[in-house]
C-alpha cells in the first residue's frame, strides 16, 4: 500500500481547485470546512456552491444526501483531508449506497492548515484511496498532477459511478478568499439556484 | 389496536409528510419502521455507522429539495450533537424519531446515562422535542414533528418512550 506522503510532487491547491471547476457546467459543489471553502470560492462565489463553515466530518454525507435528491445532476465534495478522517463512516456508507452522480474529491495536505499544520493520520499511516476502495469504493484514484485531475473532473460529468480521489496537494496557506458565513442565506440561494425553491 | 399498529402509523405520517430519504442506524424499537421503508420504492433507505451522519444527510436532501427523517436510539443522540450546529446554523429541517433507552423497566445501566440526558441535550442545541409515551398518539405526534419542521423550518425530535416501545427482552 502506498503511503500517503508518498505521493510526489503535490499540486497547487489553487491551481487544482481551477482544474475541477472550469467547465462545472450543471455541477453541484459542496466543500469541507475550511480552506476547501477558500478554495472553491476563489475560482467563483457561484450559488451552486454549499459552504461548511463547520459541522466537521459532515461534508461527505450532506453530497450523499444532495446525490441522491439530485439524480439529474452531478455532485462534487471537495473537502480536507481532516474533515474526511472525521467522518471516515461516511465513506462506509457512500460505498453501499453507491450514488453514481456523486464524486468525493479529498485534498489532501496532511496536514491541519487551520490549526497551525499540525500533522493529520495522512501524513504518516493512513492512505484514503485504500480507505475508499476498502468501503467499497472501486473507482478511487490518487491524484498528483492536472492531467489527471482533468480526467477526474470530466469523468464527475458522466455520472457513471460513485468518485473518490485523493489530490495530493502542498501543504501552504495561499490567501483566503472568504465567502459569506450566513447559513441560511447559503442554504436558500442554493436551492433557488437549483430551482427546488 | 395490537403492539405494531403505532410503528405502521408513524411510516403512513412519513409518507404523508412525503419523506423521501430515512436514515437509521439499526435498533430493535424502529425495526418494523425501517423494514416499510425499505420495501418503498419512494423512498431511500440509508443505513448509517453513525447518527451523526444523518444530520448531514438530511441537510443534503434538503439542499437538494427532498425531505428526510432520521431514526436512532438515544444514545446515538450523544453523536449528534456538534452536526446539530448544521441544522441550527443554516435552519435546516430535521425531524428525528428516538427511542429511548435507559427508562422503564431497563436492564443495562449504560443505557440510563445518556437516556436520562437525551431531552436536555437535544433542547440545548434549541430542538423542539415531543415525547410520546401512549401508542394511540404516536402517529399523529409524528405528523406534527414533521409539519412544523419542513413548514417552519425547524428541527424536532419525537421521543417514543421506553415504556411504549417495551423493555428489551435479555434472556430469551
Amino acid at each position: 500500500m502506498m503511503a500517503a506522503g508518498s505521493n510526489q510532487p503535490r499540486l497547487d491547491r489553487r491551481s487544482a481547485i481551477r482544474v475541477l471547476l472550469a467547465d462545472r457546467g450543471e455541477l453541484l459543489v459542496v466543500t469541507g470546512l475550511g480552506s476547501t471553502t477558500y478554495d472553491a470560492a476563489s475560482v467563483a462565489d457561484d450559488e451552486r456552491n454549499f459552504y461548511l463553515w463547520g459541522a466537521m466530518g459532515g461534508a461527505a454525507m450532506v453530497g450523499l444526501g444532495l446525490a441522491i435528491a439530485r439524480p439529474d445532476r452531478p455532485v462534487l465534495v471537495v473537502t480536507g483531508d481532516g474533515d474526511t478522517l472525521m467522518g471516515l463512516g461516511a465513506l462506509a456508507t457512500i460505498g453501499v449506497q453507491a450514488p453514481p452522480n456523486l464524486a468525493i474529491a479529498v485534498f489532501d495536505n496532511g496536514r491541519y492548515a487551520e490549526t497551525g499544520m499540525q500533522p493529520s493520520h495522512t501524513d504518516s499511516a493512513v492512505d484514503l484511496v485504500g480507505v475508499a476502495r476498502s468501503c467499497g469504493i472501486a473507482a478511487a484514484v490518487d491524484i498528483a498532477n492536472e492531467a489527471a485531475l482533468a480526467d477526474f473532473a470530466r469523468a464527475v460529468q458522466a455520472k457513471e459511478r460513485t468518485l473518490f480521489a485523493r489530490v495530493a496537494i502542498l501543504a501552504d496557506e495561499p490567501p483566503r478568499v472568504l465567502p459569506s458565513r450566513d447559513g441560511v442565506y447559503l442554504k436558500t440561494r442554493f436551492r433557488r439556484a437549483t430551482e427546488v425553491e | 389496536m395490537n403492539d405494531d399498529d403505532w410503528r405502521d402509523g408513524i411510516f403512513a405520517a412519513l409518507k404523508a409528510a412525503d419523506t423521501r430519504q430515512v436514515g437509521y442506524v439499526p435498533d430493535a424499537g424502529h425495526a418494523r419502521l425501517i423494514q416499510h421503508c425499505q420495501a418503498d420504492p419512494g423512498i431511500r433507505a440509508v443505513s448509517l455507522t453513525t447518527e451523526e451522519e444523518g444530520i448531514a444527510l438530511a441537510a443534503g436532501a434538503w439542499l437538494g429539495g427532498q425531505r428526510a427523517a432520521l431514526l436512532m436510539q438515544s444514545s446515538g443522540v450523544g453523536n449528534c450533537i456538534n452536526m446539530l450546529s448544521l441544522v441550527k446554523s443554516c435552519r435546516f429541517p430535521l425531524t428525528m424519531l428516538v427511542t429511548m433507552r435507559g427508562e422503564w423497566a431497563e436492564f443495562n445501566p449504560w443505557q440510563v446515562a445518556m437516556g436520562s440526558k437525551t431531552q436536555a441535550a437535544l433542547e440545548l442545541m434549541d430542538v423542539l422535542v415531543y415525547r410520546v409515551e401512549d401508542a394511540a398518539s404516536a402517529a399523529e405526534t409524528v405528523a406534527a414533528a414533521l409539519d412544523i419542521a419542513f413548514n417552519g423550518s425547524l428541527a424536532t425530535a419525537v421521543l417514543l418512550s421506553q415504556r411504549l416501545i417495551g423493555a428489551k427482552k435479555w434472556v430469551k
